[in-house]
């Protein structure tokens, strides 16, 4: 696809091109056939201030001549490569294709590293060292930049080294999480909970269950409102992993801590996305990365606390 | 305070064409010179000698150096894959790059010093372009002879004779060239390996190319560019001219004792001829590598490296004159008929004092900054997304990423404590051993309790202390970054 926006500029950027490497070749040309006038003290016969005489240096031949075999070396790489215009060359080179072409050959190469991994269960996986070492350059360069780079996540990015899970701690459930990604959503439930002070009641409900600091009273008011919240997160409030409504009980906090945090998720909702990784990792990949996630919380000893040496 | 008017007739310098100062018409000439071999003529002398030296001084370490072994390793290796580079006891990481910073410092400020005391000293004795032109120069005299019969080889018809002098001469020069960029390559990958694989016939597509670049620049330039690198291509030579002073010692020719120049009788008293001292023997053209008659004066071919030194002093003890005719002197000491005391005396002025000051200086920061250079180096990278996170207990928790160096050649044990913020607590491992010339990221994470200090970024310190395998300390450095609060 074209990145011009009319057909003229494709031509005016085309045009200006070649009529640049026409005209280098023009002067080129011209200045072979123009003489000098030198006098035979061999400057120009120019002279500034009185006495500044300018010398005759000619340029060497061989210098035309490299001259010459840089516009011919232009003229080729403009036919074989995209430059003039939205012309794309008679090779079809696209940086998209170059990057596309290399990262299908690098996965090529590392396959049969992946093979072995693939045939075994994600729990052996993240037990081996060299499966533990591929998995934490990988977390590394598509996990690190949200879940931190100890997996320990932060303020609306889940910790992945505890044993609280949204959707299911099984090694099957993280893969499913990798390949085609997740979108928490808690709607804003003001309406539905009641007053503004019902809110905060639910709120220290809330608190009550993970036995946080909360007001009794307002606890015991909050639980007749619950039931509200209690669709997705459950009568007891542990949750569903199925939706992903998380646990209420623990004392996990992932959108932040305390009463005010937690009417302000109540009255104004929250959109929770875990971008889908599919297109941006193989099948291998996602296998010993998953498996590399799941051994953070299970086996114990192991983690992301040291890296690989390099 | 002028008039446009009268500012611009005063910023344009008016050119005028004026008649040449000899008479005559001018000639009409083209933009474009062709090629004219240079054909230097063997030289013998002081300046040659010291030439020599130079070129075997600076070969013997360049095709040298890759061959010494250091250990059960390259003593000099600079290997761009692994990202270490092995200067004899030295390994430096890419964080070192400020020594490089350092060296090429040091390389400019002596071009200035030595361009201020003697001109073109760099390029007339030791710069690459020289030193290969001189050694090919050499080959080119053993197949072909010296100037005259190449003069005449060259103008002869094609002949057995031809084909042999000449086929001869390109097969040394490409052998040598081989050999040449074989050792540059020899810097970057392992030379004992590099020519195994090329027994085998294993070597890489990378290696392969470099070696015949760097041949072919090595054949190009020394075997026929030559002077025309000096001329026309070199940016040093241009701007080394813009450094000399009345004070710089270049090469002269004393045109008050040559003129009038000319051959004369050995019997007869050149006074009585009314002739000066110079015999007109060109041999000071012949042995020119750039092919300039000195006797014109400084032109910006010459190079300084004093052929037409040596063999004027040759053709001066051969007739019987005093030597000096051409000499290395400065315009000063010509105009002013000084001795060479004087002479020596008048360059020691406060330009070179000022560059002799600043370059010892530098020298010996450098040198001190590698002598007590600790054997490792650690960075702190904080995570760019988790800035801080509440964990059980109502701690707040930064997460960081150690990056640690190990410049020794046997393994550290790394160990570290933390301050600078009240209740501040390490809750990861604070013991990691690294391995020879590696380096590893380790995740650390720290806490305070909630109120240890305000919201906001509160400076802390991580205090290293390294160690050798068998408990020696090996060195302690402290490394700044931030703990941060959130609100």
């Amino acid at each position: 696809m074209s990145d011009f926006i009319s057909n003229f500029w494709h031509l005016y950027v085309a045009g200006i091109t070649l009529v640049s490497i026409l005209a280098c070749l023009l002067l080129l040309w011209f200045s072979g056939k123009a003489k000098a006038m030198t006098a035979n003290d061999n400057t120009t016969g120019h002279v500034w201030d009185g006495d500044l005489r300018e010398m005759n240096n000619p340029l060497p031949r061989w210098w035309v001549g490299l001259f010459v075999i840089t516009i011919i070396f232009g003229l080729i790489y403009l036919a074989m490569y995209p430059g003039a215009g939205s012309f794309a060359g008679q090779f079809g080179w696209s940086s998209a294709g170059q990057y596309n072409a290399e990262m299908a050959k690098g996965n090529a190469a590392v396959a049969p590293r992946y093979a072995r991994f693939l045939d075994m269960p994600a729990q052996e996986v993240s037990k081996d060292p060299q499966a533990g070492a591929i998995g934490d350059r990988l977390f590394m360069n598509h996990c690190a930049q949200c879940h931190g780079s100890d997996a320990r996540g932060s303020k609306g990015f889940p910790n992945l080294a505890d044993a609280d899970w949204l959707y299911g701690g099984t090694p099957d459930a993280i893969k499913t999480t990798l390949v085609q990604g997740r979108a928490g959503h808690m709607p804003p439930m003001a309406a539905a909970v009641g007053t503004p002070e019902d809110v905060r009641n639910v709120a220290h409900y809330v608190l009550s269950l993970s036995k946080g600091p909360h007001d009794a009273l307002r606890a015991a008011l909050g639980k007749t409102k619950f039931g509200a919240c209690a669709a997705c997160h459950g009568l007891d409030g542990k949750g569903n992993t199925a939706m992903g409504a998380p646990n209420l009980t623990d004392d996990v906090w992932l959108h932040g801590w305390g009463e005010n945090a937690i009417v302000n998720i109540i009255n104004n909702g929250k959109l929770n996305q875990m971008p889908a990784q599919a297109d941006k990792l193989t099948e291998g990949q996602i296998h010993v990365l998953a498996a590399y996630v799941w051994g953070l919380s299970n086996n114990a000893g192991a983690g992301a606390a040291v890296g690989p040496a390099k | 305070m002028s008039t446009p008017e009268a500012r611009s007739s005063r910023s344009v310098l008016p050119i005028q064409p004026v008649p040449a100062e000899d008479e005559g018409e001018g000639d009409r000439t083209s933009l474009y010179q062709a090629h004219q071999k240079i054909y230097p003529r063997s030289v013998q002398g002081v300046f040659a000698q010291w030439r020599w030296g130079m070129v075997a001084i600076t070969q013997l370490v360049f095709y040298g150096l890759p061959w010494l072994e250091w250990g059960q390793r390259q003593a000099v290796l600079f290997d761009l894959g692994a990202r270490r580079f092995y200067i004899f006891g030295l390994v430096l990481y890419p964080q070192d790059f400020i020594y490089l910073t350092a060296l090429l410092v040091i390389s400019a400020l002596s071009l200035f010093l030595f361009t201020a005391v003697a001109g073109r000293l760099w390029c007339g004795f030791a710069c690459p372009q020289t030193v290969y032109s001189e050694i090919f120069l050499w080959i080119e005299r053993r197949f072909e002879g010296d100037r005259s019969a190449r003069m005449r080889l060259d103008a002869s018809p094609l002949s057995v004779n031809k084909i042999l002098r000449k086929g001869g001469k390109q097969i040394a020069w490409i052998m040598l060239s081989l050999w040449t960029g074989l050792s540059f390559v020899g810097y970057f990958t392992p030379i004992r390996e590099l020519t195994n694989a090329i027994l085998s016939l294993g070597l890489g597509p990378w290696e392969i190319f470099w070696v015949l670049f760097y041949s072919f620049a090595t054949y190009g330039n020394a075997g026929f560019m030559r002077e025309q690198v000096c001329k026309y291509m070199c940016p040093y030579a241009r701007f080394q001219s813009a450094m000399f002073d009345r004070d710089t010692l270049i090469v002269t020719y004393d045109q008050g004792r040559g003129e009038p120049r000319g051959a004369r009788s050995k019997k007869a008293d050149p006074k009585v001829q009314g002739l000066g001292a110079c015999v007109d023997c060109t041999l000071c053209v012949q042995v020119c590598p750039t092919g300039i008659d000195i006797r014109q004066g400084l032109q910006y071919e010459c190079i300084g490296c004093g052929a037409c030194v040596d063999v004027c002093d040759t053709v001066m003890d051969k007739v019987g004159y005093a030597r000096g005719l051409i000499k290395f002197s400065t315009q000063n000491a010509m105009e002013g008929g000084w001795n060479w005391a004087q002479t020596v005396r008048r360059i020691f002025r406060p330009r070179v004092w000022v560059y002799s000051a600043v370059l010892w200086a530098i020298i010996l920061a450098v040198g001190l900054s590698l002598w007590s250079r600790d054997p490792f180096r650690v960075d702190i990278v904080r995570d760019r997304a988790t800035m801080a996170r509440w964990v059980a207990g109502g701690h707040i928790e930064n997460v960081y990423r150690l990056q640690l160096m190990n410049a020794a050649e046997q393994n550290l044990y790394f160990q570290w404590q933390v301050d600078g913020l009240p209740g501040l607590r390490l809750v990861t491992e604070s013991l990691v051993d690294v391995g020879a010339t590696e380096s590893r990221w380790v995740s650390v994470r720290l806490q305070v309790p909630d109120g240890a200090a305000p919201a906001g970024s509160h400076p802390i310190h991580f205090r290293f202390t390294a160690r050798l395998p068998h408990g020696e300390l090996a060195g302690q450095s402290s490394e700044k970054t931030v703990f941060l609060i959130p609100r």
